[in-house]
């Protein structure tokens, strides 16, 4: 093992420093057992247990769960179509306008395309709810996905779905039965940006969302405004336990399919 | 069909036999580039036919034409009388081996080779016999369970094989398929493409920029460049008569001089090529005005080698300027008093320490006049 030198060693701490203090005092905090939240008064997990008793909060976190599950999936699937369209489509009539059109979101301020979806949602009579938030949030995440995907489409062997055409596939047939498995890994990484991306929304929805429709972001923000309860600190770091147990999963999951694809293809060469 | 094993196999010079394939006044055009200009082409049934031609000769453009990658401009392709223009790759009864095998990676070697049998008319219940088949054919049988990543690259290239021969098509296209190879288990691999070849009589088209891979495994070689067909015919002709300078350039090593024929009867013809050097005879089946530009291509191998002026029809003295040993064979570069240097090789039967020539040598070359070829184009 190489050595770090000073310079690696307080770069390495200023970035996790600058990075994780505001996290750890918040998941500290949320074990204290003082009511007001800059006194520490010991440790304690009683605001998870008054957590659980709050409606108001399970409510939320059932919209935020069904929002963020339904709209990831019609932008996974919006964004993987619009993704093959792109890399595979060739050179078709009006391509560089919708490529650009499709990373366009990306850079828009989030404000407008809230309001620009809420004016439409007057427009043609749509009452805001559930429904209007995940309209919403299918189509900013959306081009997320398809970022994802078609930079595995771009280094994806054509030459397979030839191969699949070749061996009596009709197109729909080849994309499923080749193309589909072999993106699979972006395709679900794809739908997992766009979950969180739901997940923590709170500009758009706010915009979009109605009165019965409450997202745990929205409500935690509009908690906040009445002042920092120590019951918003631990549902905070309850999210911040299954964001951080979800890429950690992740990311070991694809760090183990790499070696073994790796081992084995040592071993096919000896 | 073969009646006897002492037959020779060749339809193309049968004029009642029906080609396989007929490529008629075909032409593709990519945009302002003309990929193929105006091909006609005859591929008869067992053949195994080599398209030979440097990168971007279209000869792949060609091949993705069968297989339905790519429809022509203009002129017809007929597989078995029939226009092939109106039917999608799926439909058509021609297999394609990719280069880069194109093997599916998250299924394995057996359900690869059982991925176009569950999409024809095949029953279920047949399906693993074939595939068993299959994999005894290219010897695969015991890796049947690992996926793609878990196999050599060669035992790869014979599991793409295997694939595109599942479905016995009448047609297998095979596009580079031992370019990824070393050169020791490509040479295998063609003499067992061949074999294969022979056992399943599949007619077969490979495409390659390999010419010597080309002469080996093929009935019949078509040379390209620029999307046209210079020559199309057996190996030994393309390499004994080629038709232009092209063909004889690209294939195999020659020497080429430039030359004024003067024709003197009965064939024989003496050509002016520099001053102060006698003329060379050759031989033509050609009828050559006098005066003609002419190009004249030897072959090394067909030039001898003396310390002595011998006795032939053509004979040049000149100077050792360098040795090539290539272990079986020497190819010495003899640079004459003209300025051109010919290349002369020998067989090394004899150990290396006792070779006859050194550098600055001087040497006489010596060749007969049917041992060249007479070019006018």
């Amino acid at each position: 093992m190489r050595r770090l030198s000073w310079f690696n060693v307080t770069s390495l701490t200023l970035g996790f420093a600058f990075l994780y203090i505001p996290i750890l005092i918040l998941v500290i905090y949320s074990f204290n057992e003082s009511r007001l939240v800059t006194v520490w008064a010991g440790f304690s997990t009683k605001w998870y247990g008054t957590l659980l008793q709050n409606q108001a909060f399970l409510d939320a976190a059932t919209v935020t769960l069904k929002v963020g599950v339904i709209s990831s999936t019609i932008a996974t699937i919006l964004g993987t179509m619009a993704a093959y369209v792109m890399v595979r489509g060739g050179r078709f009539f009006g391509r560089t306008l919708f490529s650009g059109m499709i990373y366009a979101p990306l850079v828009m301020p989030e404000v407008i395309t809230g309001l620009s979806l809420l004016l439409l949602f007057i427009a043609i009579g749509l009452d805001r709810g559930i429904f209007t938030i995940v309209l919403a949030h299918a189509t900013f995440s959306m081009c997320y996905v398809s970022v994802v995907v078609s930079s595995r489409l771009v280094s994806f062997d054509k030459s397979l779905e030839e191969a699949a055409l070749d061996l009596g596939c009709t197109p729909f047939d080849a994309f499923k039965s080749v193309t589909l498995p072999i993106i699979a890994p972006a395709v679900i990484s794809g739908w997992l940006l766009a979950f969180t991306l739901s997940l923590d929304d709170l500009v758009i929805a706010s915009f979009a969302a109605g009165p019965s429709s409450t997202t745990l972001p929205i409500k935690i923000y509009s908690a906040v405004r009445l002042g920092v309860t120590p019951e918003i600190n631990a549902l905070s770091t309850i999210m911040i336990g299954i964001v951080a147990f979800g890429v950690i999963t992740a990311s070991l999951v694809s760090k183990r399919n790499i070696a073994r694809i790796k081992r084995d293809e040592q071993n096919a060469l000896k | 069909m073969l009646d006897t094993a002492t037959n020779t196999f060749e339809p193309w010079n049968d004029p009642a036999a029906t080609p396989l394939i007929e490529f008629n006044g075909v032409t593709k055009r990519f945009g302002e580039f003309t990929a193929i200009d105006n091909i006609d082409l005859k591929i008869y049934e067992r053949e195994f036919f080599a398209l030979l031609g440097p990168s971007g000769c279209g000869k792949t453009t060609l091949m993705r034409m069968l297989a339905g990658f790519e429809t022509s401009t203009e002129g017809v392709i007929t597989l078995e009388g029939q226009d092939v223009a109106p039917l999608p790759p799926n439909k058509r009864a021609v297999n394609m081996m990719f280069q880069s095998y194109a093997l599916f990676p998250h299924l394995t070697v057996a359900d690869n080779i059982a991925f176009g049998l569950k999409r024809s008319d095949m029953p279920k219940s047949e399906i693993a016999g074939r595939v068993d088949e299959m994999l005894s054919l290219v010897q695969l049988t015991p890796f049947a369970k690992r996926k793609p990543h878990q196999i050599s690259g060669g035992q790869r290239q014979r599991v793409a094989l295997a694939r595109s021969l599942a479905k016995a098509p009448k047609l297998l296209l095979l596009d580079e398929p031992l370019g990824a190879l070393d050169k020791k288990l490509r040479q295998e691999t063609q003499f067992e493409l061949m074999d294969i070849q022979e056992k399943t009589g599949t007619t077969f088209v490979i495409v390659t920029h390999d010419q010597e891979e080309a002469m080996t495994v093929a009935s019949r070689v078509a040379v390209m460049d620029h999307g046209k067909l210079i020559q199309v015919d057996t190996p030994d002709r393309i390499y004994e008569t080629p038709n232009s300078v092209y063909v004889a350039d690209f294939i195999g090593e020659v020497n080429l001089i430039k030359g004024k024929a003067s024709p003197n009867g009965a064939g024989k013809v003496t050509i002016h090529w520099a001053e102060g050097q006698p003329a060379l005879l050759g031989s033509t089946e050609e009828t050559l005005g006098d005066g003609t530009d002419v190009t004249f291509a030897i072959r090394p191998e067909k030039i001898s080698i003396a310390k002595q002026r011998p006795e032939a029809a053509n004979v040049v003295e000149g100077t050792i300027l360098d040795i090539a040993y290539l272990g079986n064979i020497s190819t010495y570069y003899v640079k004459l008093s003209t300025g051109q240097t010919i290349k002369a090789q020998t067989a090394n039967n004899r150990r290396i320490s006792r070779r006859s020539f050194t550098w600055e040598d001087t040497v006489y070359l010596s060749w007969t006049d049917t041992a060249g070829i007479i070019l006018t184009r």
